[in-house]
This record gives structure tokens, sequence and C-alpha cells, in this order.
């Protein structure tokens, strides 16, 4: 049950503790700019999530088979073109062009994807959709999922794919969160009588910074969860409801 | 079609106040609201941004004449990392603690639509020495902003400015402004400070116009 304890950590921590826009401030572009219908918000959230987790995947297995020090594939190759080489190869200079092509190629294979199967939606999102590639939140996922694995030095907490796909996922679903909350907070805004020189812009990031400051409370919970976890993992709902204001 | 583009000096104005990334274009906030807790990351920040900036506004007018429109978000994109990874590197190399606290902050300046926009606007349809100026001047207006944020946040947060004692040591400290929150309603008021004082001297400037 360890096990299953550090992936709902994971899963906790990245969708609503640490949350993509409004702890770690990615992906505020469309945060601000596709915040205007509920809808709209919905689609473009579950299109980051999606593409979010297929980049999640490709790039760590990009970086865990070939980029990473000592990468099994770079180095049998190594070995393969001069053998007797004592030294190891390490490409990790090459990440961030690595995951710039695996995102765009990515965000392409979800257009040609939507265009297909569902051409209403492809015509709602218009110019959103190809702007999913310089979405920071995804290069920011693949980073992260970088860091975890060629940043640790023991390989015994390194991230396997499991964990990198939940992040990935729970990072895009904490994004929808956001998003959505966001757009239905703006909807209701229309009917508001805000200053002039506010419009637009201005207040949505104002109201960001409330709704951060909203999510700041959830910063005790890991802790809570931690110790809910561990010992009797079959009382996790039960410890859950109990330690969600820590310290109160 | 070529006297229609504005020139170098025009174009080096506009990235200051007409057309500020920041506060009128609204692009690259991701960074904007990140690394602007203190004066002296945000500093970094707007270097290494305006660093990767000249750069590949340079390299894009300079390889203007072969790109093929369909491929050419993504040769921008291939360009923008590779300086990208350049000035990561350095960081790492040359100011460590400085490249820490910055995180993946810098790897992000790859997505960081100023550039891309840039790129698309100006430096791959005019010559080099135009989009050096541009970029010249988007930068300055990047770190300007920049800076404005990070005052006002490290000010309230600390009561110092880049690590220099401003207020009296009664101040109690607003560490929230410090803090995601801060961020986001210190960027939303100044936007709508400069929004404010902007339409006002507009309104000032037609009043005075009718005048005459």
């Amino acid at each position: 049950m360890e096990y299953l304890g550090t992936i709902v950590m994971i899963a906790v921590s990245t969708a609503l503790i640490n949350n993509f826009v409004l702890h770690y401030f990615v992906g505020i572009c469309p945060f601000i700019g596709v915040s205007r219908r509920v809808d709209m918000a919905f689609g473009m959230g579950c299109a980051v999530t999606f593409v979010m987790t297929v980049a999640a995947a490709l790039s760590w297995a990009f970086t865990f088979f070939l980029l990473q020090p000592g990468a099994p594939v770079t180095a049998w190759v190594w070995h393969a073109i001069n053998p007797g080489a004592a030294e190891t190869v390490d490409l990790s200079v090459l990440n961030y062009i690595v995951y710039i092509f695996v995102i765009a190629s990515s965000v392409q294979l979800v257009e040609m994807y939507v265009r297909k199967f569902f051409p209403k939606l492809y015509r709602s999102f218009g110019v959103f959709l190809p702007l999913i590639t310089t979405n920071c939140a995804i290069l920011f996922a693949c980073l992260e999922i970088m860091k975890h694995i060629s940043g640790v030095t023991e390989g015994v907490h390194a991230w396997g794919l499991d964990k990198a796909l939940i992040f990935a996922l729970f990072g895009g679903l904490g994004f929808t969160l956001a998003i959505v909350i966001m757009a239905g907070i703006r909807e209701e805004l229309d009917y508001c009588d805000v200053p002039v020189s506010l419009k637009g812009p201005g207040i949505t990031l104002i109201i960001a910074g409330i709704l951060a400051l909203a999510f700041m409370g959830f910063a005790g919970v890991d802790a809570g969860l931690r110790k809910g976890l561990s010992p009797k993992p079959e009382a996790v709902s039960q410890v859950v409801k109990e330690t969600a204001w820590p310290r109160g | 079609m070529a006297k229609e583009m504005p020139t170098a000096l025009e174009r080096f104005l506009n990235g200051i106040l007409p057309e500020n990334p920041v506060y009128r274009q609204l692009l690259g906030l991701c960074p904007t609201l990140a690394v602007t807790s203190g004066v002296a990351s945000a500093m970094t920040m707007a270097g290494a941004t305006a660093f990767v900036l000249i750069c590949s506004n340079v390299m894009t007018s300079l390889i203007r004449g072969f790109l093929k429109p369909h491929l050419r978000i993504l040769i921008y994109t291939l360009t923008i990392a590779t300086f990208v990874t350049i000035a990561d590197r350095f960081l790492a190399a040359y100011m460590w603690s400085m490249s820490k606290q910055l995180g993946p902050y810098v790897p992000l300046i790859i997505v960081n639509c100023v550039i891309v926009c840039r790129c698309e606007v100006c430096s791959s349809k005019q010559p080099v020495f135009v989009a050096a100026s541009d970029a010249l001047g988007q930068s300055l207006g990047f770190g300007l902003a920049l800076l404005s944020i990070a005052s006002v946040r490290e000010v309230l947060a600390t009561g110092a400015w880049a690590g220099l004692r401003v207020l009296p040591d009664t101040w109690p400290n607003c560490g929230a402004m410090g803090l995601p929150p801060g961020a986001f309603i210190t960027m939303g008021l100044l936007l709508g400070l400069v929004n404010w004082v902007s339409a006002r001297r507009k309104t000032l400037k037609s009043s005075a116009g009718s005048a005459k």
C-alpha cells in the first residue's frame, strides 16, 4: 500500500496544493485568454490535459532511454561504436530541443484527431489549439519529470512511467479545474460594474490572486494525507475528512 | 510594402511603452509573475530573456528568405530552444545559486510568447538591423515591466529593495506579497494603473487639441 500512498500523494499535490496555474504560474496565457466561457474553458482544459499526458509519456521515454546521463540506449550505441570506452555519454544538453519537438508533434497529433472526429469542437477552438504548443504548462510538466529522472542522485527515487503519467494527468486536471472556476466567475462578472481601467485582464488577474489565496488553504492537506495513508491505508477517507484543516 | 513597415527607431520606441510586451500585449505573463518576488531574480530573468530575444530575432531575420511558411513556427521554436540552452548553461556555470532559484523558468523562456510573437511580427519580415532594434526595445520594455512589479512586491514583502533596506524596521512584512496571490494581485493592480494613466493622458491630449 506504500505504492498507492505515493500515487495519491503525487496526484493530490499536483492537482490541488501545487496547482500549475495558481502556484507555479504556468499556462497563464490560456488562463487569461480562454476563460471567458465555461464550455470553451472546459474544452481547452481537456485538450491541455490530453496533450500533457501524451507529451509526458513520450518525454519520459526519451529522457529515460536516450537523454539522461548513462541512458541505456545511448550507452549501448556508444559502446557499439567505440568498444572498450570507459566513460558514458550525457545527452542532457539536448533536453529542451527534444521536449519542444515532442510537444509540437503531440499537438499536431491531437489537432489531426480532433479535426477528423470532432469537427465542431475543432472550429470552436480556432487558433487556440496550435497555441497549446507554446503553453508553458506542458513544457513545465516535461521539465519536472526530467528533474525526477535525471536530477536524483540515486536511482531509487527516480520516477517510473506510472508516476510521470499520474503527474501529467493530474496536473492537467488541476489546470482544467482552475480555468473552469475562473470562467465561471468571469461569466458572472459580465453583470458587474468593474472600473474601466481594470476591465478584462486586470480584474481577471486580481480574481486569480484571490483564487490562489484560496488554493493556498490546501497547503496542509498533504501532511494529513501522508499521516493517514502510511500506517492504516484502509481508513483513508475518514482520515482525510478529519485532517482537512490541519493544526486548527 | 516596405514603406508601410515601421523603421528601426519606431520599433525600438514601440517596445518600451506603446507596445510594452507585459502591460499592453499581455505576453509572457508566466515568467513575469513567477520570478518577480525579488528584484535580483527579476533582472536576471530579464537579462536571459533579452539575450534569447535578440539572438533569435537576428537569427530569424537572417534566415527569413529560406523559411517555408508552414514550417516557420517550428524553426522559430528550435532557434529559441538553442539559445535558451546556451543561456541556461551559462547561468548554471557562472551564477549557480541564481540558476537554482529561477528553477524551471529559464527553460520556460522557450515557450515565452513574447519571443515567438516578435519573430512572427517583425524579424521574419524585416532586415537584421530593424529586427535587432525591435528586440532591444521589446526586451527593455519587458525588463522595465519586470522591474516595476518586482519592486512593489519585494518592498512590500520584505521592506528591502534588491537586498537594501528601504523601509523602517517596524514595517510589518506582508509575506503574502512574495507568494503567488501577491503576484497576481500586484500585476492586476499595476495593469489597471497603466491603463488608467494612459487613458487619462489620452483625454488630456484630446482636450488640449480641441482647445487649440
